[in-house]
């Protein structure tokens, strides 16, 4: 890989107090630093921008390579040249989110007024509040209208959350495995993820930067996680009943089977690239989110003039398809130019991240057609 | 060009908003709007043939017809079409009265289960017909509803509701006489 296909990532700092973004819960954040990242040329007009939001312990790093740690991005599959999203074509640009931990603000940074890391003092943030910081960082690039958005899971709902808000300011939208509202299914799994976190004594009340972190408790939340992302059938497939390492059972508690094993693993490595404080701000984010709170899902839609494709997948117990559909209802209603696809597939909720074959020959004409 | 594609451009104003029931690839939508200018849009079961409509610009959604056209508020497409999918359709009178609602024109088309050589293999054989036109056995058929050019103007007549046009298409091309007997298929253009 030549020299100029590595990645970087950037940053903008703004609201600089006394001029704090102004948050829904009614508090205020600033400053706020966004990190991010872009791939592809930003066309003469700056008619080609396409953001991509990224879900709950994702991050700016969406594709390419970073030459320090060697990592991929997490939808490189997805975006590049000649990719779905094309950065021959497009000029594709990701945030961190505020009040996660790859480099945006969030309880892991340092608050300038006490000189410590924020803690549990950092303000409680809604996708509402991600969604604005990201339009401040749109303006800062002069880009006034983009030719998409698109994200999975939390991605989506920020598209839809952008769409709705800025209604003007978006051509299309693809949403994937995404609701307008998290229901009690879902904020009932985030709880069970944020307990197992709150209820480790190096937690600390989210006091334990420089100390040693909740380590146990942010595994479980993870392995909570992780159940959800998969489906029944993707976990059969891929561990069955499968022993770890011996031949018998052992009728013991350590580690017999496959699938036990594989959730450690992905305990273990939660804790080496992400923030515990992170996870309880954005995972309760993402629970207050209802696009509908203050009226019908009929009327949100109104007056948008954005073209949206919304993807579901089969498998996906998380984000069912219903959920999608009642969008996609409400925006036919709304004579809103929408396109609905339910890929049929085993990985579940993961799809979004996995299932690349399908979402990119969508992906890849949906945005060719789009005038 | 397929000769009921062909027909069923005929029937179709410019600049209209189309919706395509049971769309297939989206063969019939992207001549709409490559040679009428039309707003297509298409509701089709088959996740294959989504992505052939996405490809063409064709604005799809994956669902089946008999629960697709709930969504779209009264008259809001300016044709509704439904062809050669109503006799695959599990509640027809229902899908026929949910079309004229939404769309201020609807075109229908089907295939005619009474054609002579259909007539000949029931009478001759005492079989159930197989025809080029109907190719498929008993057990195989994605049928549900078999119904001739006669049995379709009956229940429009019965229903009040007006047939504008109609287009009967034999093996070579329209059928003027006798239509019910020598025709494949008939296309119906009706409104309320």
């Amino acid at each position: 890989m030549s020299q100029d296909q590595y990645v970087q990532i950037q940053s903008y700092t703004f609201a600089q107090p006394p001029n704090e973004l102004v948050l829904k819960s009614g508090g205020k954040l600033g400053p706020i630093t966004l990190a991010y990242e872009t791939y592809g040329k930003l066309n003469r007009d700056k008619s080609n921008a396409i953001l991509i939001f990224h879900a709950l312990t994702g991050d700016a790093h969406a594709a390419g390579l970073h030459k320090d740690s060697g990592t991929l991005g997490w939808w490189d599959p997805m975006i590049g040249a000649g990719k779905a999203f094309d950065t021959d074509k497009y000029f594709v640009i990701c945030i961190n989110c505020i009040g996660g931990c790859k480099g945006s603000t969030g309880p892991s940074s340092m608050n300038p007024a006490t000189g410590k890391p924020y803690g549990m003092s950092f303000p409680v943030i809604t996708i509402e509040d991600m969604v604005q910081s990201q339009k401040r960082l749109m303006d800062h690039l002069g880009i006034k209208k983009l030719l998409c958005a698109s994200g999975g899971s939390m991605g989506g709902l920020m598209a839809m959350e952008w769409a709705v808000r800025f209604p003007g300011t978006l051509r299309s939208a693809i949403l994937i495995a995404t609701n307008y509202k998290h229901t009690a299914q879902q904020i009932a799994l985030h709880e069970a993820a944020r307990q197992a976190i709150m209820s480790d004594p190096n937690w600390n009340q989210g006091d334990y930067y420089g100390k040693a972190v909740p380590a146990q408790g942010m595994a479980v939340s993870r392995m909570i996680g992780h159940i959800t992302y998969m489906s029944e059938r993707s976990m059969e497939e891929k561990f069955g009943r499968k022993l770890q390492g011996k031949e018998r059972v052992g009728y013991d508690f350590s580690h017999d089977f496959e699938v036990q094993n594989y959730l450690h693993y992905r305990g273990a490595s939660f804790v080496q690239r992400f923030d515990a404080n992170s996870y309880l701000y954005i995972s309760k984010a993402l629970d207050y989110f209802d696009l509908s709170e203050d009226t019908d899902l009929l009327t949100v839609f109104k007056g948008v003039q954005t073209k949206f494709l919304v993807i579901t997948f089969t498998s996906d117990w998380l984000y069912p398809s219903y959920q999608s559909k009642d969008v996609v209802k409400a925006m036919k209603a709304n004579d809103i130019d929408v396109s609905f696809i339910e890929i049929n597939t085993t990985y579940g909720h993961d799809s979004f991240l996995v299932e690349i074959d399908g979402q990119s020959r969508l992906v890849k004409s949906f945005l060719e057609n789009i005038k | 060009m397929r000769t009921d594609h062909k027909y069923i451009l005929d029937m179709i104003e410019p600049h209209s908003h189309v919706l395509d029931l049971g769309c297939g690839d989206g063969q019939l939508l992207w001549l709409l709007m490559k040679q009428k200018n039309c707003q297509a849009t298409g509701i089709e079961i088959d996740e294959k043939a989504i992505y052939k409509c996405v490809e063409r610009g064709v604005t799809v959604s994956h669902g089946d017809v008999d629960s697709g056209l709930q969504d779209y508020s009264d008259q809001r497409f300016d044709y509704v079409i439904l062809n050669e999918s109503l006799q695959e359709i599990l509640n027809p009178e229902k899908v026929i009265m949910e079309a004229l609602r939404v769309g201020k024109k609807v075109i229908v088309g089907i295939p005619n289960f009474c054609s002579l050589s259909a007539r000949l293999q029931i009478f001759f054989l005492g079989k159930v017909p197989v025809t080029k036109g109907l190719p498929y056995t008993w057990y195989n058929t994605p049928n549900l509803r078999f119904l001739s050019i006669k049995d379709f103007r009956e229940f429009c007549h019965q229903r009040h509701i007006t047939i504008e046009a109609e287009c009967a298409i034999g093996p070579t091309s329209e059928v003027h006489i006798w239509p019910n007997l020598l025709a494949d298929i008939a296309i119906f253009l009706i409104k309320r």
